[in-house]
């Protein structure tokens, strides 16, 4: 029953882990020269499978037949040398390295140096992503980080081409060359396996899309004629609300940052040039950017992590520059950092100390110094109880929770304090479509409830979802922040290269 | 006063070769991302083991060889350690050190005294008929000249061949070097075993040569001076010569001026080395060299995480 347009045959494969099975008999083929979506939510199994597709998991049971011979492979290269290439969303470079070299250590038998930096040209100007053999990998954008990756890729031929969340550090327009590129890949008959959480990007690209659920094959479907919504419900099999923003009327400024410069902090970081704005009562102010374009040290001075000029920050008229987070949450501004484990919360320690961290003050957790654990532990219990947060307990450790429900304690923990002001560093960044959705929700209501919210997100269409405002930052410098309604994408698309779309427009 | 270069610069090569040598072992075994702290313990051991080789069979060589065997049979219970059963890499290399400083003094107690066989200077044909260079350069023992070659070889081998790369990148990102297929325990491991191999070639070369002979605790320190000199070198083996030779150099002149009879105190002397070892570390770090460090150095790898 094998067409002979099949290039990939996956049947029945089944890898489990202690205490999951992360692959459950699945089963489904890849034709010649296609671009076929895998959909599925984190800890669907969508990663176990790509690795076993690209040797670095060895499957319990099932075959694989690559263009009708057994495919098995022991390890990447063996894959790779069957014609199977693998784009990573991470993991995959070496910052300190060249670009020669990156893609040197990808190949079996990369020929020599200077005929090597040849093919890089050659190939990267074919696909339209120009990329200079000699720069060193570390001092690239994203972008051109992933046109290593990929043109690493193309120089050894493949015939099925794996790309894993592809999308997620780069800008719309990045996008568009990256989707121009994947289509004459295909046309020229490679296949490509493509994992990504976007819906509206697969409808776009993909001819036919597997959905997996816990471990899976749920469904399949082709994405042109299936709408975002109906896939979103097959990859949860519930139905979906989408969180509604109320307009209302802006209250009073309660915060405001003037002027604001400050140089790196180390050599991978990014000097923060002039920044001001503004954010009202009841405001959920959007801030927007590729990763590595100053978020984190905006985040670290807003937080207050990061100490500044008095005057350079202002929370209800008094100048807060100079103060710690502890001061800055006694007067209300509440922060929650990106990194989930490390920054946010303390892995080993349990939901109820991570409870008490940051509480402690606002809640009273700790009056005259003294840890009252019995409010403690109310208090992460009510946590949990109000965001859902799926786990045996509040003594569970924080690093034993999944990273949505771990997500979803650290924004309760912080939006239950009765925040004046909450600053948010991506609120659902690797969170399933449910618990994003239960995350973005309490952020509005809060809003609703007359909070000043900062949101600092890579995910345009989250911006677009919860903004009253949108601002995006980009080489440490602010763009002037625009109203939500009637933004386009591509207007986001120019802010987000640090370009205002008024001014381009009257250019 | 018997300060002069003539006089010093053999001194100065002669009294860098152990820690160069068991610094560019050290600079392989960090370039692939572990932090072995045992280069004191690894010395010392190279220093008991390469003694009673060379007394035992009444050649050098055979001790340089056995200086180098038992080196890399210390690093293999390092490589085991931390590379096989996970354990923290800090700890063990410490652990190991205060260990083989035992285990070397119990093995040297009938050591003490003796003397090993000498270890004959290499004339080098020509080069070293030309005056005052010549017997500046060219009229040392083959460790020397071995410390040298080593030194090209390591740079020639990280900088051009395709297993020098794997290693830079085993050690810069072990994660994504995993993720491409390369072994990456196996890679440590081997490079372990070479920085263990030279730490006892250089501890070899100290009682061998330096001394000559087998007093407990003999390296006093030079395997913590050649851990530090791969930071002042930021991780390059040429300023890894540099930081050698300069070490050596005031160690030689420290001494040549307390045969002087300078008028400082000896001790103050005694210290200078290690005090201008701490003082260049200190700028070397201020002026931001340490962020050549390799990204993986010094963390715990699991093929499943």
């Amino acid at each position: 029953m094998n067409s002979t347009d099949d290039l990939l045959v996956i049947d029945g494969v089944t890898k489990a882990y202690p205490g999951v099975v992360a692959n459950s008999n699945v089963s489904f083929r890849i034709r010649k020269g296609e671009v076929h979506a895998l959909l599925g939510e984190n800890g669907a199994g969508k990663s176990t499978l790509v690795k076993t597709i690209y040797g670095l998991v060895t499957p319990d049971k099932g075959t694989m037949v690559l263009d009708g011979q057994p495919y098995a492979p022991p390890e990447p290269s063996a894959a790779r040398q069957a014609g199977v290439a693998m784009v990573f969303q991470h993991f995959s470079l070496f910052d300190a390295l060249t670009v020669a070299e990156n893609i040197a250590l990808g190949m079996e038998t990369p020929p020599k140096r200077r005929v090597l930096a040849r093919q890089i040209r050659e190939v990267s100007e074919a696909y339209g992503l120009p990329l200079s053999p000699n720069r060193r990998v570390g001092d690239l954008s994203a972008g051109e980080r992933q046109r290593v990756e990929i043109v690493r890729c193309l120089l050894q031929n493949p015939r099925l081409l794996i790309m894993d969340e592809p999308t997620s550090v780069l800008t719309p327009q990045e996008v568009e060359i990256l989707f121009r590129t994947l289509r004459q890949l295909s046309a020229e008959g490679t296949a490509i396996l493509y994992i990504s959480h976007k819906l509206d990007e697969i409808r776009a690209l993909c001819d036919t899309a597997t959905i997996l659920r816990h471990g899976q094959v749920v469904g399949d479907c082709v994405p042109r004629d299936t709408s975002a919504r109906d896939m979103a419900e097959m990859m949860v099999a519930a139905k979906l609300d989408t969180p509604v923003k109320h307009p209302g009327a802006p209250g009073a400024e309660i915060f405001s940052v003037n002027g604001l410069s400050l140089p790196a902090a180390s050599q991978f970081g990014t000097a923060l040039k002039e920044i001001g704005f503004s954010v009202a009562k009841g405001e959920i102010l959007g801030i927007g950017g590729v990763a590595g374009n100053g978020q984190d040290e905006l985040f670290a001075v807003l937080s207050g992590e990061t100490r500044t000029a008095p005057d350079s920050v202002t929370f209800e008229g008094q100048a807060v520059g100079r103060l710690g987070p502890h001061e800055r949450r006694v007067l209300g501004i509440l922060s929650a950092p990106e990194e989930r484990l490390g920054h946010a919360a303390a892995p080993d320690m349990s939901l109820t100390d991570n409870a008490l961290m940051t509480a402690a003050l606002r809640m009273r957790l700790a009056p005259g110094g003294w840890i009252d654990w019995r409010r403690v532990r109310e208090y992460a219990e009510h946590v949990i109880k109000a965001f859902d947060v799926r786990t045996p307990g509040p003594g569970t450790a924080a690093g034993a929770l999944s990273g949505g429900n771990l997500q979803k304690f650290v924004v309760g923990r912080e939006v239950l304090q009765n925040p004046g002001l909450l600053i948010v560093n991506q609120p659902t960044w690797g969170v399933d479509a449910a618990a994003a959705a239960h995350i973005r929700k309490a952020l509005i209501k809060l809003a609703e409830g007359g909070a000043a919210l900062i949101v600092i997100s890579q995910d345009l269409d989250e911006l677009m979802e919860i903004s009253d405002r949108i601002t995006a930052i980009c080489d440490g410098r602010m763009v002037r922040p625009r109203p939500a309604q009637g933004l386009t994408m591509n207007d986001l698309g120019l802010m987000l290269g640090g370009r205002d779309p008024e001014e381009e427009a009257a250019a | 006063m018997d300060i002069s270069l003539i006089n010093l610069i053999p001194l100065l090569m002669a009294a860098s070769t152990p820690i160069l040598l068991a610094g560019l072992g050290e600079l392989v075994v960090e370039k692939s991302g572990v932090l072995n702290l045992g280069v004191e313990g690894m010395m010392i051991t190279g220093a008991i083991t390469g003694f009673m080789a060379a007394v035992a069979t009444g050649s050098p060589t055979l001790g340089f060889l056995g200086g180098a065997a038992g080196g890399a049979v210390l690093a293999l219970v390092f490589g085991v350690l931390t590379q096989g059963l996970m354990s923290n890499q800090v700890a063990t290399g410490l652990a190991l050190t205060l260990f083989s400083l035992g285990l070397s003094a119990l093995l040297g107690q009938s050591f003490v005294g003796l003397k090993p066989p000498v270890t004959p200077e290499l004339h080098i044909p020509v080069l070293s008929d030309i005056p005052v260079l010549g017997p500046m350069l060219f009229e040392h023992d083959g460790m020397v000249y071995f410390s040298l070659v080593a030194l090209a070889a390591v740079w020639a081998f990280l900088r051009y061949s395709r297993p020098g790369l794997i290693l830079r990148a085993v050690g810069e990102n072990h994660a994504a070097a995993h993720a491409l297929g390369y072994k990456v325990t196996r890679i440590r491991i081997f490079a372990i075993l070479f920085g263990g191999a030279m730490a006892g070639l250089g501890g070899a070369y100290l009682s061998l040569v330096r001394v000559p002979q087998w007093t407990e605790g003999m390296t006093a320190g030079a395997g913590w001076i050649a851990l530090a000199l791969v930071v002042f070198a930021a991780w390059r083996p040429f300023p890894l010569l540099i930081g050698a030779y300069l070490f050596g150099g005031i160690t030689v002149l420290q001494l040549n001026m307390q045969a002087a009879g300078v008028n400082v105190p000896v001790e103050l002397l005694s210290m200078s080395p290690y005090l201008v070892t701490i003082l260049v570390l200190v700028v070397m770090s201020a002026a931001g060299a340490a962020a050549g460090a390799p990204g993986s150095l010094g963390r715990a790898f699991h093929a499943s995480r």
